[in-house]
């Protein structure tokens, strides 16, 4: 490979990326350095195996990935505006259209999820930490080390360019001679493997590590979600595993599995993706469901109605999710008994979730609605989410979908659910969480500008593009002509999106705005919450309960204040508290799966084998590992109770 | 701030009379909401069967959210309410359990009634006309088997018959959609799928891949042409007399990647190539198929 080959020319807007990242990068360094923050930044954040502190990094990776990807998309809408636009040629635009589908789906709404469940689940169910702390940090790592590879891919060698679902044979070598799909194929799987390791975590944790008296049907409502995502991620994940390490070998040593010939078998990359990618859909959007339920349920000062009935239509879902993948692909020809019956159990999709709207909406009924900004998102999500519901048992009608398929009919559909599912719950959850996380709130102001301004824009993008996929729009086309008659709505599309991109930076500033300005939070408890978390500090000790909670009931602290018990920290029945030690092994072992895969990429295997025997060399060291913790001394977590009980 | 609240969630209550408004009043422009024959119009009524029930979902859950929202929300007079907790109520639970699954039921069977009347031709009263469509990286090209003619990038075909478009591609997946006529199908290599499809009056019908397929996927169009019987039957002499042959090496042009215009051949590639066949682009690097030969004696009776 050459040197020019090695790093991307020719597009002005690739050079000002350069530029903005070395400058980035040297602005980091200056800062840290200035300042002396190196050792803080080692100390407490990259070798730190603290939930909340993994969850904090989590977030604001995916915030960034939420620009990067937000940046692909408004790209991709200005050059859509007006028919013939020379602003991104084709090339350009199919690699924008891939990097904004896979990062929005792995490297945002993924981690923006896996973040605050982070946070939030040892916290709901009492418990001091994950079962595994150290394999959580690996699982951060790798999944911050994967992310970075994908992107520096638009700098360096060239992004992928096939679609975010990179069907095969265009991924193949012969049609995809590049390095972008490389770095697809080798990309997700180190972040795979971080969140394949997230889903055993978090089950362990939910099963094994639930405060006394907290049975499974008196878990919070978000804990019950996060429960079965994971069973969803330990089900669906090696499957992407397998079907990514496939594809590697057809990229980087020229086997033959999805190529075109030699029995190659190019739909059995469709169908194992989709295997993967269906029921990846349900690992975002159930936990969103857990934390819409959270919120409407603490701002109608109410119990949540059918709690069973929700237990059972996640299951229900979860279930369902792992029979409907031949949905994406009802026009490759399987046959009308094949697809009848993905029909069939993609419609019955619609029964479990159409249980739940009903469930929210009575939930709210008989309550007293306080319009929070984080209720706001919760509430928008019914509404939005109906409108993607909707049409989306409408796509699942095989015959119907015929003329839906690969349309802008679809492209809106999974937006609605996406974004008024998914993203929505982020932001909900991010600004209901943030005191617990930050220690102050955010500015509510700002954040019902964030939230008109985006809900609307949202609405604005994507209703219209309903219409332009019944007018015969596909998606990925990078331009269209004059007389097609689909300017109008292209034009009404791209004034939403910036609306969607004003609310974000709103979001940004509102973020910096509250650090200085924001309210602190001095209770612990400043929505008057229902579940454990706020029965702790904001933010929490970082052992979360000096002494472990009792749980007799649903609503586990709304239950303690009613009676007035448990709340106390009785300094008497304090015991030292053991908890893990940091280690910096996780980051350093991520580091070295960078390098292994960035030589993969390349195919440098010199540098990938170097990199190998430093991972494997980090694992022989961590099972050589007798350090078992340490304990927190009683007079210490007298000493931080105190001061923590001071403001309340 | 409450009131502007409000105005935002009734402006929610506009959405569905909207899409009822734009889908009555300007569909001209709505290639699917425009059936120019049976296949289309099979899942048009489709379409609209679900539309019906959807805008129903939608005007309960949006009417129910406004009411709760207005009812229930905090205000002055309510500073002392406390909210009763329920734990749910089975009946009112089994209710609306029961009602999304007759209306799946609903929406399932003309389901699978279409999609197995999809897979035959909507008349039996005419000969089917079959034509091979290959999909290549960046055009579409069409055989007349019967006919022996061939075509690329438009397709002319006779009104009132069914066609028997069988699909293949040379290379990426792509999507064969010609929404005025009918829905879409997969063309793949090595492979060959059929989708029927049928005009009812002559016309110009736009046509184009729905599959990306690659750096100039965004132009694979191409155009389908209905005429009157008579009309087509002419045109097909026309070509068969006057036509260039397609040679070997004129095909492997046409193969390379790279956007062509319209072309109309006298013979189909077909005479040494079926792409559905497994492997058998490797014709495109000069490599010889095994069928090659039955098929040149087959078509020198004329």
């Amino acid at each position: 490979m050459k040197w020019s080959e090695f790093f991307v020319t020719g597009e002005p807007l690739i050079y000002a990326a350069d530029v903005a990242i070395v400058l980035t990068i040297i602005g980091i360094v200056f800062v840290l350095t200035y300042f002396k923050k190196w050792k803080w930044l080692w100390d407490e954040w990259l070798t730190t195996v603290d939930h909340k502190k993994i969850g904090i990094m989590y977030i604001i990776c995916a915030v960034l990935m939420l620009f990067r990807g937000g940046v692909d998309a408004l790209l991709m809408r200005a050059q859509l505006t007006a028919p013939n636009m020379k602003f991104l040629d084709a090339q350009h635009y199919n690699e924008i259209f891939t990097t904004h589908g896979t990062i929005m789906i792995l490297f945002m709404a993924m981690p923006f999820i896996i973040g605050l469940m982070n946070v939030v689940v040892p916290l709901q169910i009492g418990a001091r930490d994950v079962a595994y702390p150290y394999l959580n940090a690996l699982s951060f790592w790798l999944f911050f080390f994967g992310a970075m590879l994908f992107n520096i891919s638009f700098v360096i060698g060239g992004s992928p360019d096939a679609g975010w679902t990179a069907y095969f044979p265009l991924a193949s070598n012969e049609f995809s001679p590049g390095v972008g799909n490389n770095y697809y194929a080798v990309a997700l799987q180190i972040s795979g493997i971080g969140t394949l390791m997230t889903g055993i975590n978090f089950l362990v944790t939910i099963l094994k590590m639930r405060a006394p008296g907290m049975t499974l049907m008196r878990m919070p409502m978000f804990t019950w979600t996060v429960l079965i995502t994971c069973v969803i991620i330990i089900f669906a994940f090696p499957v992407l595993t397998v079907a990514l390490a496939l594809m590697t070998f057809d990229r980087l040593f020229d086997t033959q599995f999805f190529t075109m010939a030699n029995g190659g078998m190019s739909m059995l990359w469709a169908n194992l993706f989709w295997i993967w990618g269906h029921p990846e859909v349900y690992i975002v959007i159930l936990p969103s469901f857990g934390i819409f339920s959270e919120i409407v349920s603490t701002f109608a000062r109410k119990r949540l109605f059918g709690y069973k009935a929700m237990v059972g239509s996640i299951v229900g879902i979860a279930f369902l999710s792992f029979i409907v993948w031949v949905h994406h692909f009802f026009t490759m020809g399987a046959g009308p008994a094949v697809n009848s019956f993905f029909s069939i159990t993609t419609m019955a999709i619609a029964i479990p979730t159409g249980v739940k709207v009903f469930n929210w909406l009575f939930t709210l009924r008989k309550g007293k609605i306080r319009f929070t900004t984080a209720m706001l998102w919760a509430l928008a999500f019914i509404p939005n989410f109906v409108i993607g519901g909707v049409t989306g048992v409408m796509l699942a009608m095989a015959a119907a979908d015929y003329q839906y398929h690969n349309s802008y009919f679809l492209i809106a559909h999974f937006h609605y659910v996406l974004i008024a599912g998914t993203v929505f719950a982020c932001f909900a959850g991010l600004h209901y969480w943030y005191p617990k996380m930050f220690g102050h709130l955010l500015n509510e102001r700002l954040g019902k500008w964030t939230f008109w301004l985006f809900m609307i824009g949202f609405n604005v993008c994507f209703f219209p593009m309903y219409f332009l996929g019944l007018m015969g729009m596909t998606r990925r086309m990078y331009t269209y002509s004059a007389g097609l008659g689909w300017t109008p709505l292209n034009v009404v599309a791209t004034i939403g999106a910036a609306l969607m991109g004003i609310g974000f930076i709103v979001l940004c500033y509102n973020i910096y705005y509250s650090a200085r300005y924001g309210e602190r939070d001095m209770t612990g408890d400043p929505w008057d919450g229902r579940t454990l978390e706020w029965a702790t500090a904001s933010p929490p000790a970082h052992y979360n309960f000096p002494i472990t909670p009792e749980v007799t009931d649903l609503d586990a602290y709304w239950v303690m204040k009613k009676n007035g018990n448990g709340l106390e920290v009785k300094e008497e029945q304090l015991k030292p508290i053991h908890m893990p030690s940091n280690s910096g092994r996780p980051f350093l072992i991520s580091i070295a799966f960078f390098f292994a895969g960035f030589g993969l990429v390349f195919k440098w295997f010199t540098l990938a084998i170097i990199a190998a025997i430093f991972i494997i060399l980090g694992l022989i060291l961590r099972s050589f590992d007798d350090d078992d913790g340490y304990y927190i001394s009683v007079d210490e977590i007298k000493r931080t109770e105190r001061l923590a009980r001071k403001g309340a | 701030m409450k009131q502007e609240k409000q105005r935002g969630r009734k402006w929610f209550a506009w959405l569905p009379l909207s899409l009822l408004l734009l889908l009555s009043g300007c569909s001209e422009n709505i290639a699917v909401l425009n059936p120019k024959g049976p296949v289309a119009k099979v899942q048009y009524d489709l379409i609209m069967w679900s539309i019906g029930f959807m805008l129903l979902i939608i005007a309960v859950v949006f009417v129910l959210f406004a009411v709760v929202l207005i009812r229930y929300r905090e205000k002055p007079e309510n500073a002392d309410y406390e909210p009763p907790d329920e734990e749910g109520n089975t009946l009112l639970e089994i209710v609306w359990t029961a009602i999304p699954i007759i209306i799946v039921t609903v929406l399932a069977i003309p389901t699978v009634k279409a999609t197995f009347a999809l897979e035959k031709p909507q008349r039996h009263d005419v000969e089917p006309l079959t034509i091979h469509v290959t999909a290549a990286n960046w055009k579409w090209i069409f055989s007349y088997p019967d006919q022996h003619i061939e075509t690329v990038n438009y397709v002319n075909i006779p009104e009132d018959v069914p066609v028997k478009f069988k699909l293949t591609s040379v290379g990426p997946m792509n999507s064969f959609w010609v929404p005025e006529l009918g829905g879409q199908k997969y063309a793949m290599d090595g492979m060959e799928t059929q989708l029927i499809l049928q005009a009812d009056q002559p016309g110009s019908y736009m046509g184009r891949s729905a599959n990306f397929s690659g750096k100039q996927f965004t132009h694979m169009e191409f155009e389908v042409v209905a005429q009157k019987k008579e009309d087509f039957e002419k045109w097909v002499k026309e070509v068969q007399q006057t036509a260039p042959k397609l040679t070997k090496d004129k095909y492997a042009e046409i193969l390379k990647p790279g956007l062509v215009g319209r072309m109309t051949f006298s013979n189909t590639h077909l005479e040494w190539v079926d792409h559905a066949k497994q492997n058998s682009h490797h014709m495109n690097n000069g490599e010889h198929s095994d069928h090659h030969g039955n098929m040149e004696n087959d078509h020198h009776e004329h």
